[in-house]
């Protein structure tokens, strides 16, 4: 069963058709698309605005560690972090999520328990890629039965840039069932691109609207294990991506830039974005996210500095 | 319905402008009282008095002419290029030093957003200076003969939609070429020339090279028409413009002229769209389409219009539109209320022949001279707001159904300033820019300047090069000229 609407289906029937489809999009100009993105990149944002901004950033983070040392004290510090990211004011938000590889998720699930902070769990042979489909699939299964309430998987690049989009397609279509649980819920399915391995926009457009008519519910740029991870610029190809998605088919998909994004200033250029590009509707954690974790202290820093018009030392936030 | 994220006001400070109540007549290296009547310049976005300016009459106009000339014998047509190269560079210098200074006043004066006045006007008018300086001590390089001479004393008037950049595209050459100048700043933005002056006399620059008269018509027309001119470089309107050639025709000065437009930004069907839509907004848009070479006919095929038309409207619907100083503010302030009367009754011919209007929908501040972006479809080659240069934010939308009939229609005007072209297929670039009848043409992007690139337009747009190796042609003389 796959969740294409109705409208796609003639798209999504056959390789050919797919093909026909994704080469049919318009094309995207480089310059001028990182042009727009610089332009909005220098809107002034203060004040106010500011604080709204820094807040519904927080909000939106999926506090992330992938590394091959972390730990169960490591994610249960990390998901504390993520339900209370300043012990010292009761009024800052908690996090969207935390991001972790499947053997922690219960960890992590248990940590967090009702705090409604989401365990986010990538899968799918993260970040590379490189299995059979089942072992992909088990991956998932096994990481939404220890309880992820949304699932990071990546596509296969290699198919998608030697054309064979059907390939990368049913293996979304079969993550997507994989994403089931017994409730009959199912777990968020956000798809990783790795577009500094997709290189051009035109491979971030055709992959944006592959993966979203094959269900995902949130497109993602990048692991963050490849150099470049989310830019400006392929953030906005998402955006328009989306944007036209909706006026389609009238359904919405979230957009998670993922990697490198370090300082409140970026997350309010990507704020911007949202807001000029996809439009109001994406300001909110249920449909735009930040893949981060240096991230939170300097967003937490700049809401300090807000509040108290002084900055203070990185000393005075907690590592994790 | 309010956004959730409402950017809040983030205005440029007023504070490092230092305005005076009044200004005389820049002669002489000095700044003296004028004789005619003095006028005021306001701040279009608000119609605040901003300072009062003295008017040149013809005895001012002789002294700064003669002024310039006694520079132009004594000091500057002798000096080496390498001494003016210096002059140049550091006249560029300060002026990025001072750039946040220009684009302050440049919005105040002129209404356009300090986001333009800060990444655009300024940022180019420096590197023009830059350019130019690298060419004043290898001009004979330049393929305008092995010892190319300077003309004498230019007269230059300028228009009012980018006062410090066509200042910089007119004096720059000029005095790398060994040529001295007398310029004229429109009356409505006299302001950043003055400010100009200022930073010739910090640059040391020897007194008379550079003299500013200001006022309006009548002293542009005592300029040019002064016998002790030897070159005569007006950017303005093509009426204007005529007359210019008229009044000079029979003698001996040098005229080059940049003129209206009604340049075709055209679409075709595999374009960029998003990009195209940028550029659209880019090509009309910008600078409240107070610009020579806008995109002012919106050429697209037939097969996409409805699509283009939809994101545009969209994205035009994000434009911010208010307080020039603001640095979110994407559209500023028409320029004058006279302009505005302009733009509106072009506007109104355009619904009286039956083409339909939209704008987007906004609060126009109570004070001040606004027009809001606005677009006018189902427009033909026979309207006015077709063939007619509105200078303001008003786009025609035409369609074509063959690159061959686009083409047609695009050359379809008296003017031949700009064009643009957006497609995803190079030959077609090739084949539109050889075929287009204009002195730029752009593929993919719109209204992008550079001091290196000619400027200039075909029939009624005027003749002449400004800018690049190209535009030293119009302060040199030519070995053809010289042997006559």
């Amino acid at each position: 069963m796959s969740s294409t609407p109705t409208i796609l289906e003639d798209v999504t029937g056959s390789e050919a058709s797919l093909r026909r489809f994704l080469h049919g999009l318009p094309g995207v100009d480089q310059v001028g698309a990182e042009a727009r993105a610089a332009g909005l990149a220098t809107r002034s944002i203060k004040t106010t605005a500011k604080a709204y901004a820094l807040d519904l950033a927080i909000r939106m983070v999926d506090l992330t560690t992938l590394e091959g040392q972390d730990t169960p004290g490591k994610v249960r510090a990390l998901s504390a972090k993520a339900m209370r990211p300043d012990p010292s004011d009761p009024t800052c938000p908690a996090t969207a999520a935390v991001c972790v590889y499947p053997d922690m998720v219960g960890i992590a699930k248990e940590a967090l328990g009702t705090s409604g902070v989401h365990v986010a769990a990538v899968a799918t042979a993260f970040p590379s890629g490189r299995a059979a489909l089942d072992i992909k699939l088990a991956d998932t299964r096994d990481a939404v039965e220890a309880g992820a309430d949304e699932i990071d998987m990546v596509i296969d690049r290699g198919a998608f840039l030697a054309g064979r989009y059907q390939h990368v397609y049913d293996e979304i279509v079969a993550v997507r069932e994989a994403c089931r649980r017994p409730d009959g819920e199912d777990a968020h399915l956000k798809v990783i691109f790795e577009t500094g391995e997709l290189q051009t926009y035109d491979n971030v457009r055709r992959a944006s609207w592959l993966a979203m008519m094959a269900g995902a519910h949130f497109i993602k740029t990048s692991t963050g294990k490849v150099q470049p991870a989310a830019t400006l610029p392929v953030t906005l190809v998402m955006l328009q991506a989306v944007r036209d998605y909706r006026a389609l088919t009238g359904q919405m998909v979230g957009v998670k830039p993922a990697g490198g994004i370090r300082t409140a200033k970026d997350a309010i250029k990507y704020l911007v974005m949202v807001n000029e590009v996809a439009g109001e509707e994406w300001l909110d954690p249920a449909w735009f996210r930040f893949g981060a974790s240096t991230l939170l202290n300097d967003l937490l820093m700049q809401r300090t500095k807000m509040t108290t018009g002084r900055y203070s030392g990185p000393d005075y936030f907690t590592l994790d | 319905m309010p956004s959730p994220f409402e950017y809040a006001p983030a205005p440029e400070s007023r504070a490092i402008v230092d305005l005076k109540p009044s200004y005389g007549l820049f002669i002489d290296g000095q700044f003296v009282e004028g004789h005619g009547t003095p006028f005021k310049t306001i701040s279009p976005a608000t119609e605040e008095v901003l300072s009062e300016i003295a008017e040149a009459d013809q005895a001012d106009i002789d002294a700064a002419v003669k002024a310039a000339r006694r520079a132009y014998d004594r000091v500057w047509s002798r000096m080496p290029g390498r001494e003016r190269a210096k002059y140049l560079y550091r006249i560029a210098r300060i002026i990025q030093e001072r750039s946040r200074e220009l684009a302050v006043l440049e919005s105040l004066d002129n209404g356009k957003p300090i986001k333009e006045s800060r990444d655009v006007d300024v940022p180019t008018v420096a590197a023009h200076f830059f350019y130019y300086a690298g060419w004043a001590d290898k001009l004979e390089y330049a393929g305008h003969g092995a010892d190319p001479q300077p003309l004498g004393v230019a007269a230059q008037v300028i228009p009012w939609n980018f006062p410090l950049l066509m200042l910089a595209w007119k004096i720059a050459p000029a005095l790398a070429c060994g040529n001295t100048v007398v310029l004229k700043p429109a009356e409505t933005t006299p302001l950043t020339a003055l400010l100009f002056v200022e930073i010739c006399q910090q640059a040391d620059l020897p007194p008379g090279v550079v003299n500013i008269v200001t006022g309006a018509g009548a002293t542009g027309q005592a300029l040019v028409g002064h016998p002790g001119v030897d070159k005569v470089a007006f950017t303005g309107s093509t009426e204007v413009g005529k007359a210019i050639a008229r009044s000079v025709a029979g003698t001996s000065k040098r005229v080059t002229l940049e003129l209206g437009g009604k340049a075709a930004n055209i679409v075709f069907d595999d374009a960029p769209i998003d990009q195209a839509v940028e550029g659209i907004v880019d090509g009309i848009f910008f600078n409240q389409g107070h610009v020579c070479c806008a995109g002012s006919r919106l050429l697209v095929q037939e097969s996409v219009v409805e699509d283009v038309l939809e994101r545009l409207k969209a994205r035009m619907s994000t434009l911010r539109m208010g307080d020039p100083l603001d640095k979110n503010t994407d559209i500023g302030a028409i320029n004058s209320g006279e302009q505005l009367k302009r733009i509106r009754e072009l506007s109104e011919v355009g619904d009286a022949e039956g083409a339909e209007r939209w704008e987007v929908a906004c609060d126009l501040p109570t004070k001040g001279f606004w027009f809001p972006p606005t677009l006018f479809t189902g427009v033909s080659q026979a309207h006015r707001i077709a063939r007619e240069e509105i200078f303001g934010p008003v786009l025609s939308v035409l369609t074509f159904r063959t690159p061959a009939e686009a083409l047609e229609k695009a050359n379809n005007t008296p003017y031949g300033l700009s064009a643009g072209v957006w497609t995803d297929k190079g030959s077609l670039i090739l084949k539109m820019a050889s075929s287009l009848r204009a002195g730029v043409v752009w593929a993919n992007t719109f209204n992008k300047f550079d001091p290196t690139s000619p400027f200039g337009g075909y029939k009624e747009s005027g003749y002449g090069r400004e800018g690049g190796r190209h535009g030293l042609e119009a302060y040199l003389r030519t070995p053809h000229e010289s042997a006559r």
